[in-house]
């Protein structure tokens, strides 16, 4: 795709989420704006995945360790074709497929059922070394939160995909800056990450989490990485694309009102307008 | 007395005839390996053993993307570690999508012995069997456990089998068969029931035995599949009894006599006594002395047996 059109995905997944949200009057919508681009570049550019076979053993496999961004994935999923885009509308519905966090189980397109921070890491180990062992190129790609470095589990990861030599694993670091009570940094501080992940042997690329070419750039340079994992450290704005809700921690959980909504959608048609 | 072998001896060898059977299972542990008997496995087939270091929430976790890529995973550590300090992995990575993932956790109850109670899982099975989608057994001895562990790698879904350190006596010969879901008659008898697992069916068969001389004719059933458990056998043991003794070396809260005592409660209410730790943690000390001092020997179970037929006479 070119940088225009994988633009007009990320735009067309912001609507997508804000739309579910309203709907569902729950969800998260602020880590799951700020993933957009990632999300788009993956799922529209960089990923080898079939949406008629989303089962297929060669297929590239993406882990959303930070469950809670959901929405972006639904979009992403629905938008390749996985499901009918009417489904977007049953998010956190009883007996609908779209759960809270992602399952695995009833959802078609989804990896790796997750939302309890942590743990996305080392599923995705698991499955990369799965590929190995069966000599397969497969990719697998797990998005992280910044909130979740505090979690210990995300560490035994990096340390296990760096001893395995898990070249085959990208994460990618969605660097917001905020979580559920405050900025990262006051609630636990994190940083500096690019260093700790260096001490963890990873390979790591620092990238503007929003600019599409710069990730398929970040992309293209950790496939070419041998014998380390790479991690692609994407900064980026919570709530990217609706004024009101960027840089916003109070975002971070709580649905917009139908007014809202609408003005969120207004303000994302018009940036899509602006695209051409 | 029979001659002895530790459930996690027969499972590092059963490990081994699965990895020449099955080319997809693959085992993790948690640089336990000498000690849970993996380490047999690791050697033979190094490109599909894994040791994960001193992490046991990355040792769920893997697991469960190797389960999610097609693989049959078995996980080892002792089970204070992988249910205690994994238990949200293990529930959230592996229970909840179903994945083929085989928590294989060795060092189980107050056998454990010297090591002292913080390394004595004694409310594994209660915190196991409270999961839903996992299977939970307790094999009794090593033939048991070899076939526990054919039957878990057939099996496809996340199954906890919970093995110890100590040597048990060899009680089946391989014309005992396991079947995950049925619990074993191993003598039927009219005028009590011991209903026991893991290391208590040894002491349940001798207090059987013993209890014989008495005149009182004893059921012994060896109830290894406590999820799911053999509801059939166990009302219809429960009907021709009228008295059941149950026997773990487990926490009294949520194991096997918990699980028994739910089943009849509601099918067959019937007169029961529970052997187990009573809401006690266990402490250092060579493992025959634990059991005696914490009541799980035979002896405990003879008392047991007097006590609930003194309850089915009122």
């Amino acid at each position: 795709m070119t940088t225009i059109e994988l633009k007009r995905v990320a735009n067309a997944l912001r609507q997508d989420i804000i739309s579910m949200l309203v709907t569902s009057k729950s969800g998260h919508p602020g880590g799951s704006l700020s993933a957009a681009e990632i999300v788009a570049t993956l799922f529209f550019q960089e990923m080898k995945i079939n949406p008629q076979d989303p089962r297929w053993s060669d297929r590239d496999r993406f882990v959303l360790s930070k469950g809670h961004a959901a929405p972006v994935l639904y979009a992403a999923l629905a938008e390749k074709g996985y499901f009918p885009k009417e489904e977007l509308q049953g998010l956190r519905q009883t007996g609908r497929m779209l759960q809270g966090h992602p399952d695995m189980k009833k959802t078609p397109g989804v990896d790796m059922s997750t939302g309890s921070l942590g743990q996305g890491l080392s599923a995705a180990n698991g499955m990369a070394l799965a590929g190995k062992l069966d000599g397969k190129d497969y990719q697998v790609f797990a998005l992280l939160g910044d909130g979740e470095m505090a979690e210990g589990q995300i560490w035994e990861a990096a340390m296990a995909a760096a001893h395995y030599k898990l070249d085959n694993v990208t994460a990618v670091l969605d660097f917001n800056g905020l979580q559920i009570d405050g900025t990262t940094d006051s609630v636990m501080c994190s940083t500096p990450l690019a260093e700790k992940w260096r001490a963890f042997c990873w390979h790591v690329i620092e990238v503007d989490g929003h600019d599409v070419d710069a990730l398929v750039a970040a992309f293209a340079e950790a496939k070419q990485v041998k014998g380390s994992p790479t991690i692609i450290i994407a900064k980026t704005v919570k709530g990217k694309g609706v004024s009101f809700m960027e840089n916003q921690a109070g975002w971070h959980g709580n649905a917009p009102s139908v007014e809202q909504g609408e003005q969120a959608l207004k303000e994302l048609r018009e940036e899509a307008l602006n695209l051409g | 007395m029979a001659d002895k072998v530790a459930t996690r001896d027969a499972y590092g060898k059963a490990l081994l005839v699965l990895g020449a059977e099955n080319p997809n299972v693959v085992v993790l542990d948690a640089d336990l390996s000498k000690s849970t008997k993996t380490a047999d496995f690791g050697k033979k087939y190094p490109e599909r053993f894994f040791n994960m270091g001193i992490a046991e929430a990355n040792l769920m976790g893997t697991a469960a993307g190797l389960a999610a890529a097609g693989k049959i995973p078995f996980a080892s550590t002792f089970a204070i570690f992988a249910v205690g300090r994994a238990f949200e992995q293990i529930r959230n990575s592996i229970a909840y999508p179903k994945l083929n993932v085989k928590i294989a956790a060795t060092h189980s109850g107050i056998t454990v012995g010297e090591d002292g109670g913080s390394h004595q899982a004694i409310e594994d099975v209660a915190i196991m069997r409270a999961v839903p989608n996992m299977v939970v057994l307790v094999p009794a001895d090593g033939e048991e456990t070899r076939q526990v562990i054919l039957a878990a790698a057939k099996y496809n879904g996340p199954v906890y089998i919970r093995m110890g350190r100590l040597a048990v006596p060899l009680l089946f010969g391989d014309d005992y068969h396991f079947e995950i879901g049925k619990a074993n008659v191993l003598s039927e008898g009219t005028d009590v029931a011991i209903m026991a697992n893991g290391v208590m069916v040894s002491m349940a068969l001798e207090a059987a035995a013993e209890l014989a001389i008495e005149g009182i004719n004893v059921s012994v059933v060896n109830v290894a599949s406590v999820k799911p458990l053999d509801e059939e056998t166990i009302v219809r043991v429960a009907k021709q009894t009228k008295a059941i003794v149950t026997a773990e070396e487990h926490n009294i809260i949520g194991g096997l006599g918990s699980a028994i005592a739910e089943v009849l409660g509601e099918r067959q209410p019937t007169p029961m006594v529970r052997v187990g730790l009573k809401d006690t943690f266990g402490e250092s000390g060579r493992p025959e002395e634990l059991l005696k001092k914490y009541g799980l020997t035979k002896a405990d179970l003879v008392k047991a047996v007097h006590e609930v037929l003194a309850k089915k006479q009122r």
